[in-house]
């Protein structure tokens, strides 16, 4: 199978990876997949007054799940909590022309989103 | 050097230059058919058929009757399970199974179960070594075929094979050994191994694709096979078809070959294969050899670099062609099975890579491989959450994970 330059350049040039510390108060963590299943993806978001000021990724999986968390983490920075929770999977898959056996990558990024948007919101509810 | 470095010839090798020369005149001048008894034409490519059957089986140590060709190595897996099924049902229904054989052993005796045959698929240690005793075990009075691999052609484990065929005629039951990943790399002696049916295949030697043999055995006990192919019962009835004369003159050159440069050419790829090894291990942690670390194939290393995923390893290195048991590289999206058969974890498989070296390799290219592995991992690692929990301490067998 032969990858986008997209997902290629993603792979090469992956944005954003590192981690935050995850128990300061204005960083969400979301954290999915299993290993066994071939892959990992950590996302984390620093907010300050619900706009998403930094993302970071770490990734275990596949160049196109590599590619899909690089690019989640690009499209977070600068939306709204609940800009960034709108993101769907599908306009990744379009961004990266991911074909079809890829398309969990894609989910799995999207899960990994919403995952850290919900790590945030419930920190600043219970007001940690 | 040239790019990609090709570390997979596991999946196929190039031809021989020696093997094309000598094919190329059966192509053009020489076309005849090796069935044709009636003019020169025939005669001709029947006795280079016949040369070539001899080359082949002095590879394998037998009669060069007993040399029957085929498409190459699936067909003569399908041959020898279907042929000999459909012959001794009456005998039995029972076939004992390696669990890491080829998808062509795999995949035939499902097919055989879906038809009323029972198969007991036989587990492997952690080396991929079947366990004997099971499978004495095993062995029924309805048991007609035994069926393990000699040399894995994924983790290269290198069965028993003597004390399988011992096992086997001691109860009366035909061996069936798969030598397509181990032929021409380390000797066969079918006489000596008690072997009854042994799958070759000629483009994992040097020879080219679509040709390969199932050599069976004439006496003692004289097999029977029923053919899969039907249409003027060439080859002694088991398999008709006009036989492909260049192919197989050019699998005949490609065993002559790998006969008579087998015991320097095994010394050389061990030295590869260790090289590689001990690279790869010296400079990373978290590292693994799958398979058996002595009694295995020179030309197979098979490793899973923990907590980074195979294809994207595979992605990482592309200017080396390798392969990898992950999901992800697989048609069917599965892990390697043998990986998990040899039961450490599918995550053995995900992580895992295969280099197979071969004639055509060299040191350099190995030095170059080396570097770029631990390069390429050292990247992927520092963008990997396992490799980070693990440094914490994190025993990732205790994690909850949110799967999709």
């Amino acid at each position: 199978m032969s990858y986008s330059q997209k997902v290629l350049d993603h792979f090469n040039h992956p944005r954003n990876i590192g981690s935050f510390e995850k128990n300061e108060k204005n960083v969400g963590t979301g954290i999915v997949g299993a290993p066994e299943c071939g892959d990992v993806m950590k996302l984390q978001i620093k907010v300050e007054n619900d706009v998403i000021v930094d993302a970071r990724f770490k990734t275990f999986g596949c160049g196109s799940a590599i590619a899909s968390s690089s690019l989640a983490t690009e499209w977070m920075k600068g939306r709204t909590i609940n800009e960034a929770f709108q993101i769907k999977n599908t306009e990744i898959v379009k961004e990266l022309s991911l074909p079809p056996v890829k398309i969990h990558c894609s989910v799995l990024a999207e899960d990994a989103i919403k995952a850290a948007v919900e790590d945030y919101r419930k920190k600043k509810v219970a007001g940690v | 050097m040239k790019f990609p470095i090709f570390l997979d010839n596991m999946s196929t090798t190039r031809v021989d230059p020696r093997v094309l020369e000598e094919m190329l005149p059966y192509f053009s001048e020489e076309y005849g058919n090796a069935a044709s008894r009636n003019h020169p034409y025939g005669w001709k490519a029947e006795s280079k058929v016949d040369e070539s059957r001899t080359r082949i089986s002095q590879l394998i140590h037998c009669d060069p009757k007993e040399i029957v060709f085929t498409s190459g190595g699936t067909e003569s897996c399908n041959l020898a399970l279907k042929g000999i099924c459909e012959i001794y049902r009456e005998k039995g229904d029972h076939l004992i199974v390696g669990a890491t054989e080829h998808r062509a052993v795999i995949d035939t005796t499902r097919r055989l179960e879906r038809s009323g045959f029972r198969v007991t698929y036989l587990p492997v240690d952690k080396t991929g070594l079947a366990d004997l005793e099971a499978l004495k075990r095993e062995i029924t009075d309805k048991t007609i075929l035994i069926a393990l691999m000699y040399g894995n052609h994924e983790i290269g484990t290198i069965h028993p094979v003597t004390e399988i065929g011992k096992i086997a005629k001691e109860r009366g039951i035909l061996y069936f050994c798969d030598a397509a990943a181990s032929q021409g790399y380390i000797p066969i002696d079918v006489e000596a191994m008690g072997i009854d049916l042994l799958a070759l295949s000629a483009h994992k030697i040097y020879g080219p694709k679509g040709i390969g043999a199932l050599y069976v055995r004439k006496k003692n006990p004289r097999v029977r096979l029923a053919p899969i192919l039907d249409g003027g019962g060439a080859e002694r009835g088991m398999r008709s078809g006009t036989l492909n004369v260049p192919a197989i003159v050019g699998f005949g050159k490609a065993c002559e070959l790998a006969l008579a440069e087998m015991e320097t050419e095994r010394e050389r790829l061990w030295k590869l294969n260790e090289k590689l090894r001990t690279a790869i291990e010296s400079s990373l942690d978290y590292v693994h050899l799958n398979g058996h670390p002595t009694q295995r194939l020179p030309n197979i290393l098979n490793m899973s670099l923990e907590f980074v995923e195979g294809e994207s390893i595979l992605m990482g290195i592309n200017d080396i062609a390798v392969s990898s048991g992950s999901a992800c590289t697989t048609a069917t999206l599965e892990p390697s099975y043998v990986l998990i058969a040899l039961g450490a974890g599918v995550e053995l498989a995900h992580t895992s890579i295969r280099f197979s070296f071969g004639r055509f390799n060299t040191e350099e290219e190995i030095d170059f491989t080396a570097k770029r592995v631990v390069q390429t991992i050292t990247r992927l690692r520092e963008m990997s959450p396992l490799y980070d929990m693990a440094k914490e301490g994190i025993d990732l067998k205790n994690v909850t994970w949110k799967r999709e």
